[in-house]
């Protein structure tokens, strides 16, 4: 194969070693023909933070709701308390807004990466 | 008279405290695919050679009813024996015995072995099979492992430690092993872990299997704690006698000089890397062309496998490798592989083991998650080590070093003592294609017919820059060098760098980027 002929085809069978299936990996600007590992494969994708998303990082249990929605809150403000990890955690409140949505009722538990809440900027 | 009746009760004792924890407790362990302590010490140490110290020691505690129960050797097994003819420290945790805990004369018969070794300046191999610290010792258990850290710690880079997982390795135990240098681990018997299943469903409502969580696939292909693999305890033996035969028996000796022997001919070295640069190939083959009888032991085989790491000998004189992959993710450096590497070159470092570097790179993964995870800081560590190390070092470029990977694989800016290049070597700034868009964007986007442009000037710049002979003009490299030609210069560069001597700046240590 010509060295400056770019890889086409996708899947590769490359005989000198041992028949493995190859994929196409661009580094900068060059496509190289190799093979991935199980991990590069399975990364999770960037997905870009939404900063009004209020997340759970931890599974827990909602104890009191501060705020409703419609209500103008500020950052840091304290929107609701919620005990994980034998602690009662204060979630704040990531920007100036309005809270759009509550996702949440007194006594609810949460599983960890929940979205709880939506402020708007 | 006396003396044989004293004799007798001699042997009477010992033969009870060699049951461990009696018949039942033996069968449990068999049932679950183990070999007791004692076997295992037995298979790895050369034969007849095993003295055991420490036998009558009992447990002092009190609470807890512990008053009233018997527990031989206090569960662990512990002596010095030989390898190779050469002696080391071995201890061995009885499961049979309180399920292996670890109890305060449990860890003082470890330490005390643990000191032996590092007074005696010999290998410590440690095998690891125990439910954890023991709960009716509260306190005096974590005293126990605290004093085999800090002397893991200490030993560390003194002598050669091994750590062999063979049964439950859990909570703080776990960090014994990680401070060592080696950790062995043998499918379906092998669990580290600092929280278990339990507590995980407790807290986090996830669900896993202990296998799926910390067993020795996990270990070896996913979090990089282990550095062999063995599909049986027979074969994790080997594992380490194989090891041992490739490292000095402490840092002030050399590694054993063997019979030098040539590579096995099926392996030509002019006909494994491809002609096109983006083709992969298996590194592997060529390090067996270069070292003696084609016998390359890799460590970490099924992690990071974007970098390959082992021990071979050349001449006979025991070497480390550390050489890019082109065969997974076209050999770049990323967080993982910069770890695995670094690592390595430490140990290499501290032990007198000269270093062989083979590059093609193209440089490092891209990806936010990559940059997140902080590729930086772990790249660096990679540089950290190779400036660091004053063993010989000695690097072959294969093929590709561009960029930041250039310079990282142990190149003449890092002291390389003896940089050679294959005539194939593109040695640049960036590959080409980069390279082109970046000098010559004016020309490519004012021409005519802009890709028809493109190719010429990737051409021109492959042709006046992507070679070894600009670097080689400079004197960054010392030779450019035909293929066949290799493992003669190797050979001919350890010989040459053998009673190197150099000194670093006087310093408490340095902060590595941990």
């Amino acid at each position: 194969m010509e060295a400056n002929q770019t890889p086409e085809k996708e899947i590769f069978e490359v005989p000198c070693v041992k028949k493995l299936k190859c994929k196409i990996l661009q580094i900068e600007e060059t496509k190289y023909r190799t093979t991935f590992t199980t991990k590069f494969e399975n990364r999770k994708k960037y997905v870009p933070v939404n900063p009004g998303k209020v997340i759970s990082g931890l599974p827990g249990t909602i104890i009191d709701i501060l705020v409703k929605p419609g209500k103008k809150v500020k950052q840091g403000q304290p929107l609701l308390i919620y005990e994980a990890m034998k602690m009662k955690n204060k979630v704040m409140s990531p920007i100036d807004g309005e809270v759009k949505v509550l996702n949440v009722k007194k006594g609810e538990v949460v599983c960890k990466g929940q979205v709880i809440a939506e402020i708007e900027g | 008279m006396a003396v044989n009746k004293k004799i007798l009760e001699l042997k009477k004792r010992r033969e009870q405290v060699l049951l461990g924890g009696g018949e039942q407790a033996i069968q449990k362990q068999v049932a679950m695919g183990k070999l007791t302590a004692r076997e295992r010490i037995l298979s790895i140490l050369d034969k007849n050679s095993f003295n055991e110290y420490d036998l009558f020691v009992e447990h002092d505690a009190r609470d807890f009813d512990m008053d009233k129960k018997i527990l031989h050797g206090d569960g662990v097994v512990v002596g010095t024996g030989t390898i190779h003819k050469k002696p080391v420290c071995i201890f061995a945790q009885d499961f049979t015995v309180a399920g292996g805990s670890l109890g305060f004369m449990h860890s003082r018969k470890i330490t005390k072995i643990m000191d032996h070794s590092l007074k005696m300046k010999m290998p410590l191999i440690g095998i690891n099979d125990s439910g954890g610290a023991r709960i009716q010792e509260g306190v005096n258990s974590l005293a126990g492992y605290g004093e085999i850290f800090f002397r893991n710690t200490l030993a560390s880079g003194v002598i050669p430690q091994l750590s062999v997982i063979l049964g439950p390795c859990a909570g703080g135990a776990v960090y014994s092993p990680a401070l060592t240098d080696f950790v062995f681990v043998v499918d379906k018997i092998s669990k580290m872990f600092i929280t278990g299943p339990e507590v995980i469903k407790t807290v986090l409502g996830e669900e896993i299997s202990m296998e799926d969580l910390g067993g020795a696939k996990v270990h070896s292909e996913i979090t990089g704690n282990a550095h062999f693999f063995a599909e049986s305890e027979e074969e994790c033996f080997q594992q380490i006698k194989k090891l041992l035969s490739f490292l000095p028996w402490n840092n002030n000796e050399k590694a054993e000089k063997s019979k030098a022997k040539m590579p096995k001919k099926s392996y030509d070295i002019t006909s494994i890397v491809p002609s096109d640069p983006r083709q992969p190939y298996d590194v592997r083959d060529l390090i067996k062309c270069i070292v003696d009888d084609s016998d390359f032991f890799e460590v970490q085989e099924l992690w990071a496998r974007n970098i390959v790491i082992g021990f071979g000998k050349i001449g006979g004189e025991s070497v480390g490798f550390v050489c890019n992959q082109p065969l997974v993710l076209a050999g770049v450096l990323d967080v993982d592989s910069s770890d695995k590497a670094a690592r390595f070159i430490r140990f290499c470092d501290a032990f007198n083991i000269p270093l062989i570097t083979l590059v093609d790179l193209p440089g490092y993964l891209p990806g936010v998650d990559q940059e997140h995870a902080g590729v930086i800081r772990h790249g660096a560590k990679v540089l950290y080590a190779y400036s660091e190390a004053t063993v010989p070092k000695i690097t072959v470029i294969i093929r590709k070093a561009y960029g930041g990977g250039y310079i990282a694989m142990n190149s003449r800016h890092l002291r390389a003592d003896f940089v050679f290049a294959w005539p194939g070597a593109e040695i640049a700034v960036m590959g080409p294609e980069g390279a082109a868009n970046i000098i010559f964007r004016k020309e490519i986007m004012s021409a005519e017919d802009p890709e028809k442009m493109r190719k010429i000037k990737i051409r021109e710049y492959k042709e006046k820059f992507a070679n070894p002979y600009v670097a080689a003009a400079r004197g960054y490299i010392d030779s450019v060098i035909e293929p066949a030609e290799t493992r003669t210069l190797l050979q001919h560069a350890i010989e040459v760098s053998a009673r190197k001597e150099i000194y670093l700046p006087k310093k408490k240590h340095g902060i590595p980027p941990f």
